[in-house]
């Protein structure tokens, strides 16, 4: 909600404060003709009365009639050449506490929910890893690692597939042509196709298709994780992250060196060094920008993920 | 040539000239008709689907339709070894069989270029190549290379042809009011006067020499699509002459069944001879141990060192799931073959042309062993996944569309034999003529 205060109908309280505590306020002021003021509603409000208390920029509580409230409207959709540019001076990262996961596949479920993935695929797989036989067994929750030398991205004959200034690496399903290259190409298996027509509710399948939601997925083209960049676009973290109650996934900006899981924030680059962060298949040379915490002083025994398995698959092959 | 120097042109001619269908012949082509329309309906079943109606899934992303567009890319190469090879290094006694393999070459290369506009997920989208192309992909190299040797390999068919054309358009009575019309469209610029010969020539030997490096190049770019992806079974430096060596031999297999064919079905046993026969099975048996001198590069080296991904890959190919295929597919294509064709005795005609139907089905299910095995052991444990992804056999669709475009292929190998003499008759004619002033 914003505050679209009319210089001359607000109350004389707000509007003093809002007049001299808003930095941005004067600013935009300044930039004003008379024709634009901003303080000067385009229709009539009529003030109901109703008071809200509002945050200001510099941290002062500020009272509005709850009429000049207007909703935002939603952002407008991105271009794609916007889309495959990505978000500037972000370097997205993400960081997997092996640690903290006990298969509880919350976040595969709200990454499906959200995604609308195909019943039966997954664009989060959460695999019960067993390096060799005298090893402890562990679950590894697996995105897409984002590489920075991505080798679906190099076989892609259409730049269908594409790597992105922010470090994401997301599919054009407008573009795609279906040959699955790609698939082939990636070391982690990660990518899935709609092999059929997928069912979306009405108001997904009517939704403007954007590269950055995945939405709506089309019959024919190759689908996988995406960092959820709407999601960060917005401020906000992938559904994977939030979604996780142990707190398993770690998301952040490598420029800033932050990552967090909503409730705990790191520094990036002392977790990866003090719990000895390591990445999928270093000596592929793919790069990944996704991390893995080793499954050290587990928070859970390995067991206790197994009753989380689903019975149609099987976890040993 | 010395046994048809004894025939007048007249005969050559009468004996060389296209024939209508007899009843086999009608037969043959109602049963590859139909087997087309049957993949037809598959493919339109498909569209309408999407490829949920083949057995594919997110592990097995490629099955047998990119193993059968191997196979035709691999079988085509076989013109440019009999054709421009042969020609090249002077070699006379193949000239009756370079049409066979320059259209076995043609028909091949188109369906090559059909079945992996089926595999697309999204065929109506191909133009994106060409409007949103990058050149750092494979697949741009194999359309750039397929295209040009399609390109070459039609002219490589055509040149041969003019001076054919002629005889053609001047047997009016016998070809028909409508198969002349097409004569004349295609030839009736060719008078054969000595300065066009000298054109043609030149042209023939210009494409004689670039067909070959394209060739070496349609079949490396093809193995490179699977070289080129870090998986247990493709990642091999060996995998561009691994193929060729592979391609050469089933070209070669081909050619030898399609001689013997042609050779019963339209009775030309004066101009393929059992010397033909005998010479094809040499080369054939030369290829055979090429081919299994790099199978054994290719899999035994690996299976030395049983590095982790590799070795789930190659133990389900010796002694697993894989195991009675894979040891059907290299004692077919090769071993068997080979012991056939290393005495004289098994390079008569029948024991070639058996020899050759097992090479060629040997290599189909070898491409099929190369793409499908591979895709089945990824470097993550498959899990997460319906039961049904763990595995991977063809559906009735992708049955109907490979076997349909087999048939394609075979179709227009077919149509072209009737309407054109699948022996040159002008280049036979002429040999003849210089062999005799050799005497």
């Amino acid at each position: 909600m914003s505050c679209n205060c009319g210089g001359n109908d607000c109350s004389k309280n707000s509007r003093r404060d809002f007049l001299v505590t808003s930095l941005l306020a004067t600013a935009a002021l300044a930039g004003c003709s008379d024709k634009k003021n901003p303080f000067i509603p385009e229709d009539e409000v009529v003030p109901s009365g109703e008071k809200v208390k509002l945050l200001s920029v510099d941290g002062e509580i500020i009272e509005i009639d709850k009429a000049f409230l207007k909703p935002v409207p939603d952002l407008p959709h991105l271009s794609n050449s916007e889309e495959r540019k990505g978000i500037p001076g972000k370097k997205f990262v993400m960081v997997i506490d092996l640690a903290r996961c006990k298969n509880l596949r919350k976040c595969q479920e709200a990454c499906n929910h959200m995604h609308h993935v195909h019943p039966g695929q997954n664009w989060i797989k959460v695999l019960g890893m067993e390096d060799s036989d005298h090893t402890a067994p562990y679950w590894q929750p697996t995105t897409c690692m984002h590489c920075d030398e991505p080798p679906c991205v190099k076989v892609c004959p259409v730049d269908a597939t594409f790597k992105r200034q922010d470090g994401i690496v997301l599919i054009d399903s407008d573009r795609c042509i279906g040959c699955r290259f790609c698939m082939a190409a990636c070391p982690y298996s990660t990518r899935v196709f709609n092999w059929e027509e997928p069912v979306l509710p009405k108001e997904v399948a009517d939704q403007h298709y954007s590269c950055e939601t995945s939405l709506p997925q089309k019959k024919g083209t190759v689908g996988k994780c995406d960092f959820c960049p709407d999601m960060t676009r917005k401020g906000e973290l992938p559904h994977c992250v939030s979604a996780c109650p142990n707190g398993v996934f770690f998301f952040g900006d490598m420029n800033e060196d932050t990552v967090t899981n909503g409730a705990e924030t790191f520094r990036f680059s002392e977790l990866i060094r003090d719990k000895a962060g390591y990445r999928l298949m270093e000596d592929l040379g793919t790069k990944p920008r996704v991390y893995y915490l080793p499954p050290v002083n587990r928070n859970f025994p390995y067991q206790s993920g197994l009753e989380n398995e689903k019975p149609e698959e099987k976890t040993k092959n | 040539m010395e046994n048809i120097a004894a025939f007048s042109n007249e005969q050559i001619t009468r004996d060389l000239l296209p024939q209508k269908f007899g009843r086999r012949g009608m037969i043959w082509t109602g049963i590859l008709v139909l087997l087309c329309l049957t993949g037809a309906y598959a493919y339109y079943r498909q569209l309408k689907y999407g490829l949920v109606v083949t057995s594919m899934r997110d592990y097995v992303s490629w099955g047998i339709y990119i193993s059968n567009f191997v196979f035709f890319v691999a079988i085509s190469l076989v013109g440019s070894l009999i054709t421009a090879i042969f020609r090249l290094a002077n070699v006379k006694w193949s000239t009756p069989l370079t049409r066979i393999a320059e259209i076995i070459a043609v028909s091949a290369i188109v369906f090559a270029s059909l079945i992996i506009i089926v595999d697309m997920g999204r065929p109506e989208r191909f133009m994106n190549l060409f409007l949103h192309g990058r050149i750092q992909s494979p697949i741009m190299w194999d359309v750039i290379v397929i295209g040009t040797y399609f390109f070459i390999s039609c002219l490589l068919l055509y040149f041969p042809l003019l001076p054919d054309l002629k005889i053609l358009i001047a047997f009016k009575e016998k070809s028909g009011k409508a198969l002349n019309k097409l004569y004349r469209f295609q030839g009736s610029f060719w008078k054969g006067t000595k300065e066009q010969f000298q054109i043609s020539d030149k042209a023939i030997n210009i494409l004689c020499i670039i067909i070959v490096p394209v060739a070496f190049c349609i079949h490396t770019v093809t193995s490179w699509l699977f070289a080129t992806t870090y998986r247990p079974g493709w990642d091999s430096t060996n995998f561009g002459a691994y193929f060729i060596s592979g391609a050469f031999l089933v070209g070669a297999g081909g050619v030898v069944v399609a001689m013997y064919i042609f050779r019963k079905s339209y009775h030309l046993e004066k101009y393929i001879t059992e010397k033909h026969f005998e010479k094809m099975g040499r080369i054939v048996v030369l290829l055979a141990l090429l081919y299994l001198y790099f199978n054994i590069n290719e899999y035994l080296i690996p299976a030395f060192k049983m590095k982790k991904p590799e070795e789930a890959h190659l133990t389900q190919l010796f002694t697993g799931e894989f195991a009675a295929l894979f040891w059907f597919a290299i004692s077919i294509g090769m071993i068997i073959p080979i012991l056939i064709l290393l005495f004289k005795k098994g390079r008569r005609p029948l024991p070639v042309f058996i020899a050759g139907i097992m090479v060629v089905i040997g290599a189909w299910f070898k491409r099929y062993l190369i793409v499908t095995p591979t895709l089945l052991h990824p470097f993550l444990p498959m899990q997460n996944v319906p039961e049904s992804y763990h595995h991977y056999f063809p559906s009735w669709e992708e049955w109907a569309i490979a076997i349909g475009s087999l048939s394609g292929a075979l179709l227009v190998i077919t149509f072209f034999a009737r309407i054109y003499p699948i022996i040159p008759i002008h280049e036979i004619i002429t040999e003849q003529h210089e062999e005799a002033e050799k005497k």
